[in-house]
């Protein structure tokens, strides 16, 4: 491969990088506030939130960028970018599958954590930023994660629409070169580390966050007779 | 049976007498969860100051009583007014008014683990009350001092043991300077070892501040200690009513002396 | 915004067509999924590392880079190497591929859920392997299965449609293919996506339903 070719794949690679963070940040929005309106007291909030899920979750992303692509300007007349249209399509799809892991992480905190705030007479928007998602976030962090991986993976669609990402840049490489394998065997490698990568910065972000609520990640009960706790002393009796 | 807790004999020093007017008052409260009515017709009236000891076997509908005054949950027949402010119904506004002059130590303590100690002590006062935060903190170190605990303040609860979690706890729920404490089997969880430090904290605020007590307990020898009049609770009714001295030592009720010499 | 109805008339035999490939890739797709993980899992349980490492990376591997470049890599690589397949059943074992890897991961799941004490009392009974296999543990990791496996089928279905960038006229590529002889894309797209919703949320209640009895 000439470094012409290789500069056309580290390009493809930042695109695909940015499109992952600006989705990522997206997703997580989505997530966030469709998951904590299912866990509202209205159940009309619930309704419209839990439709959101089902007919997000329902559609396939591949039809959905399309959708935003093509049907958008069209129907719409709203011409995005293609990152923007991406991140778009992307966002809405992921978040919906993201909503779902907040819900389930919210409905497992303690009930009696709740009542805790009631009883301190918090309102109910208090309760969920003091009480309810400083302790339901860190148990999120693992699903999380996977979806962020699924994620990536689902960046790789945009090239059908001829957005330059890094599978984008492959097929260009593959014609250019009239020859697969290798091209092919590369951006694989380059999405597996891509992955890897997140998998450890989000395992870093989980043991930092169970910290934060006196929780070890992993095995709990041996780590409570640990000394080793106290001397490393995260949010410890100092 | 309608009970009030008014002093019959006036032997210990009262707060403030016969004519301390009335704080919380239920009428015909009925609470059932599914084909179990856990509350059956209930009347009873608690005036300020007084501290009210409920006893009587589990699932006699005690806890309950505590869970409808604290707003945690409705009853299905019945008023309640504390302070004046009818509770079933009332906006959400006026639920949290009425919360803020209502503290409650839980059985598991409910301490919030992802915040240290002094921030569960202080959020409350802080964004609840709108103390600040020099304010607040001075209030909780004060309470920490009382409470014994003055060297945890920038621990988290999960390294505390189950004692000092409870004391945590109730400086928490003192922290809001409640007009009334709900006290729902604060030592049940608790080894037996650390019960006692417990107990003689809540002996110390009953004897020095003018809080109005609701408790449910086993501990009857703190029952005796702490309360001007203790209710015994069968099958979701009040079934006697009346002093320590008097319950304790020469029960009325069957049923009373049955529980009571299966207890003590 | 214009809805053309007419449009709609026109591409539903289209529409019919796709559906058919696509409920055709789906089932093959899955029976590999379905056989191929279990041959991962069992692997995964031989006592030979030599084995389980070279499976536990590839499995891995593949389960975190995109399908899609999987199958660019499938419909373009295996020709260079002398072997030649229609698009369709490229696509259908890439699709079985992929997902062999995390019904591998069910499979595994549902084996460990079954207490310990129930090979402890086959052991005791002295039954021989395979028979405890057949009727102590498979039948009980089977209820746990099953709904998983379920949900993967369904985000099977939401994933067909990228066969069309290999040719594979599914229900996006004849939308696709409608839209650039009509210049009418609204229309097509539309009803692709409506179908996907109404497909996935019908086949949600049937696993429900599914799950519901296997509880019993």
């Amino acid at each position: 491969m000439t470094s012409g070719l290789w500069e056309l794949v580290l390009k493809g690679t930042w695109t695909t990088l940015q499109l992952l963070v600006l989705s990522g940040l997206l997703m997580t929005a989505v997530a966030l506030v469709v998951g904590v309106a299912r866990t509202n007291r209205l159940w009309f909030v619930r309704f419209l939130a839990g439709l959101y899920t089902e007919v997000f979750r329902g559609t396939s992303a591949l039809v959905m960028i399309f959708w935003v692509f093509f049907v958008l300007p069209v129907a719409f007349g709203w011409q995005l970018v293609p990152l923007w249209a991406g991140t778009l399509a992307l966002g809405l799809t992921y978040g919906a599958y993201g909503a779902e892991i907040v819900r389930g992480a919210l409905n497992a905190v303690d009930p009696a954590q709740r009542e805790g705030g009631i009883a301190l007479s918090f309102t109910p928007w208090q309760r969920l930023r003091l009480i309810l998602l400083p302790q339901a976030v860190p148990e999120m962090i693992p699903s999380y994660c996977n979806l962020l991986v699924e994620l990536l993976k689902g960046t790789a669609l945009v090239s059908i629409t001829g957005m330059g990402d890094l599978a984008f840049s492959g097929n260009l490489v593959r014609l250019a070169l009239q020859e697969s394998a290798h091209i092919y065997t590369y951006l694989l490698v380059i999405y597996f580390v891509i992955a890897f990568v997140i998998t450890r910065l989000m395992r870093g972000l989980e043991k930092r966050l169970k910290a934060g609520i006196g929780k070890d990640p992993g095995n709990e009960r041996t780590a409570r007779a640990a000394k080793r706790r106290e001397t490393t002393g995260v949010g410890g009796v100092a | 049976m309608s009970v009030e807790t008014s002093k019959q004999n006036d032997d210990q020093p009262a707060t403030t007498g016969t004519t301390s007017p009335e704080l919380i008052r239920l009428e015909g409260i009925t609470k059932r969860f599914g084909d179990n009515t856990v509350l059956d017709g209930l009347d009873l009236s608690v005036q300020a100051g007084r501290h009210v000891t409920l006893i009587g076997p589990s699932g006699s509908g005690k806890t309950t009583i505590l869970r409808l005054l604290m707003t945690l949950t409705e009853p299905d027949t019945g008023t309640i007014t504390v302070d004046g402010q009818r509770l079933f119904p009332a906006s959400e506004k006026e639920l949290r008014d009425v919360r803020k002059q209502i503290g409650m130590v839980f059985q598991q303590f409910n301490l919030f683990p992802n915040m240290t100690v002094l921030r569960n002590i202080t959020e409350a006062p802080t964004t609840v009350l709108g103390l600040s935060k020099d304010e607040a903190e001075a209030r909780a170190r004060e309470l920490l001092d009382l409470v014994g605990l003055a060297d945890k303040a920038d621990a988290r609860p999960t390294k505390l043991s189950g004692g000092q979690q409870q004391r945590v706890a109730i400086a928490r729920a003192l922290a809001m300077r409640p007009k009334v404490l709900l006290l729902d089997e604060v030592t049940s969880a608790l080894d037996p070892e650390l019960v006692a430090g417990v107990l003689d904290l809540l002996r110390d605020i009953a004897r020095t501040t003018d809080i109005t007590m609701l408790c449910v307990t086993h501990e009857m020898n703190f029952a005796r200690d702490i309360s001007d009049q203790v209710l015994m609770f069968d099958s979701g009714r009040i079934i006697e009513a009346g002093p320590p001295e008097r319950i304790f030592s020469d029960p009325e009720q069957e049923r009373t002396r049955e529980f009571l010499s299966a207890v003590l | 915004m214009k809805w053309d109805w007419s449009a709609v008339s026109e591409f539903m035999p289209h529409f019919w067509d796709g559906l058919l490939v696509t409920l055709q890739a789906l089932a093959l797709g899955s029976v590999i999924a379905f056989t191929l993980g279990l041959v991962w899992t069992l692997l995964m349980r031989t006592p030979t590392r030599w084995v389980r490492w070279p499976v536990g990376v590839l499995t891995e591997f593949v389960r975190n880079t995109p399908l899609l470049v999987q199958l660019f890599f499938l419909f373009y690589v295996l020709p260079e190497w002398g072997l030649t397949f229609s698009a369709l059943t490229t696509g259908v074992f890439a699709i079985g591929l992929h997902y062999s890897t995390y019904t591998m991961q069910v499979y595994r799941a549902g084996i460990e859920a079954v207490p310990a004490g129930q090979w402890e009392a086959a052991t005791a009974l002295s039954l021989p392997a395979r028979r405890t296999w057949a009727v102590v543990i498979l039948p009980q990791a089977l209820r746990r299965v099953v709904p998983p496996l379920g949900n993967y089928v369904i985000s099977m279905l939401k994933d067909t449609p990228i066969l069309m960038s290999i040719t594979v006229l599914e229900m996006l590529g004849q939308a696709r293919l409608f839209s650039q002889q009509h210049f009418q894309f609204t229309e097509p797209v539309t009803v692709i996506g409506v179908a996907f919703i109404v497909i996935s949320y019908l086949a949600s209640l049937l696993l429900r339903t599914l799950e519901r009895r296997l509880v019993r």
